[in-house]
């Protein structure tokens, strides 16, 4: 498979690449690790006539925590994620998650930058950033802005990426003592997109409330989405078996899934409905209070 | 001037083909090379180079068969443009012997049976230099997790395993049955 011919610009620094995208608008594509865009460019999905490669710009690969907040520069490879001690011990979603996405190799190349910006629902990080309430940072002609999690994921591949906006960083609120968050993918084979997955993220108090929670699904809607009747449900409650049962319900009611090769519209709702109750039991018993 | 010298460059990009100028250390040698933007690594490797041991298996990053190392790291070379190779190091199945001793993981591979038609080989083996390289005693389930992207159609991979087994034996300096050299 052999993409459309293309011009290639490999900038070292953010204000070039930004440059770039003014000089050529719409015509260009933004590549870092190109596991998304190149398949898409194989297959002649995406024809893009310029494209930019940001990988050589330093200094966008990092995991740290400031100001109250988990920041991950947006160049930062899912082997870094899947290899960081803070993220393991701390934010053990993220950690799941990326131990599921594709396989090594691609990991060793895949940025999880590149897997928000490309809007697709069947991506694994936009259900974690959805239920860990986080925020994407873009950089562009007139500076940097901050874009809530809820306001990124437009429509089916669609985000809210200007043409000449590049994603920077994700910033993750850094969760209070007795939090938890698991990710559970149904997956036909190592590699392949999840049937449906599920990412739960949630506080509890001394009492055993549930004083936080965010739940939010891959690859059973046009776009990334929350659960948020599920959340509301559990919001302020002790997580009984009985509640937990019914959000369950509720978010695989509140899904949208294509019937496909991974199966019907009813089998992937039922996926939803086990893997979300499943989440809720590995979060609550991570968040150990 | 301006308005021409513009025309003259629209001219040259729509008619003519966009070459890049990249350089890549392959096997550590440096290759100097005039490459299309859209050139996969894996055509550089296999039909500009004729280093033919890196295979195309399914041509959608799904199989490992043309895994080779970047700057020591595992990655699927269909799913990589060349241009993504400039000033990096690539090692390929062909660079991994040092003259006639083979690779602890060849050996590995010759000694537990490891492959039965091939054609996965240079990709798990070089996929295994990354896990061994990070993880040097990995458990069996970790070598299982560690291949995941790489597949095999003949050997149902136990004896991959006891191959990669092998490797992080001898790595670690154990006393492992003695492999013959290649001539």
């Amino acid at each position: 498979m052999i993409p459309q011919a293309f011009n290639y610009e490999a900038p070292t620094t953010l204000a070039g690449a930004i440059a770039l995208l003014q000089k050529y608008g719409s015509d260009a594509k933004i590549m870092s690790g190109g596991h998304s865009l190149i398949p898409m460019m194989k297959l002649r999905l995406a024809t893009p006539e310029h494209v930019i490669d940001i990988s050589g710009i330093k200094g966008m690969e990092y995991i740290h925590e400031e100001g109250g907040f988990l920041k991950i520069g947006a160049l930062t490879k899912e082997v870094a994620l899947e290899e960081s001690p803070l993220l393991h011990s701390k934010y053990p979603l993220i950690t799941d998650a990326t131990k599921m996405i594709a396989d090594p190799s691609v990991r060793n190349l895949a940025t999880v930058g590149g897997n928000l910006a490309h809007g697709d629902a069947a991506n694994d990080h936009p259900a974690v950033m959805l239920a860990l309430r986080a925020s994407i940072v873009v950089s562009g002609p007139n500076g940097d802005r901050e874009i809530s999690i809820d306001d990124f994921f437009l429509g089916f591949f669609t985000t809210a990426l200007e043409a000449d906006e590049i994603l920077t960083e994700i910033r993750i609120p850094i969760p209070p003592a007795h939090s938890g968050g698991a990710y559970l993918k149904m997956e036909r084979k190592v590699g392949d997109y999840a049937t449906a997955g599920v990412a739960v993220q949630l506080s509890l108090d001394g009492g055993g409330h549930c004083t936080h929670i965010g739940i939010a699904l891959t690859n059973v809607s046009a776009s990334p989405m929350r659960s948020v009747r599920a959340e509301e449900a559990l919001q302020g409650q002790i997580l009984s078996e009985e509640l937990i049962q019914k959000a369950a319900t509720m978010a695989a009611q509140d899904c949208d899934p294509n019937a496909d090769l991974r199966g019907s519209v009813a089998y992937k709702r039922s996926i939803v409905k086990t893997l979300v109750a499943r989440a809720i039991h590995a979060a609550v018993a991570r968040a150990g209070a | 001037m301006q308005p021409l010298r513009e025309l003259a460059r629209n001219f040259i990009t729509d008619n003519f083909i966009l070459m890049a100028n990249i350089t890549i250390h392959i096997n550590g040698v440096a290759q100097n090379l005039d490459v299309e933007p859209r050139l996969l690594l894996v055509h550089l490797i296999r039909e500009n180079l004729s280093l033919t041991g890196t295979h195309v298996g399914c041509d959608t990053s799904s199989c490992g068969a043309c895994t080779v190392l970047m700057d020591g790291r595992s990655i699927k070379s269909c799913t990589v443009y060349a241009v993504q190779a400039n000033g990096k190091e690539i090692t390929t199945i062909e660079g991994l012997a040092q003259g006639a001793q083979l690779h602890p993981l060849q050996e590995g591979f010759k000694e537990e049976h490891g492959l039965q038609c091939g054609f996965c080989t240079p990709g798990m083996i070089l996929r295994c230099v990354d896990l061994l390289e990070r993880n040097p005693n990995p458990t069996e389930d970790e070598i299982r997790w560690g291949i995941s992207g790489n597949l095999c159609r003949c050997t149902g991979y136990n004896n991959i395993v006891k191959a990669v087994e092998y490797a992080a034996k001898k790595m670690q300096g154990a006393e492992v049955p003695a492999a013959e050299t290649v001539a």
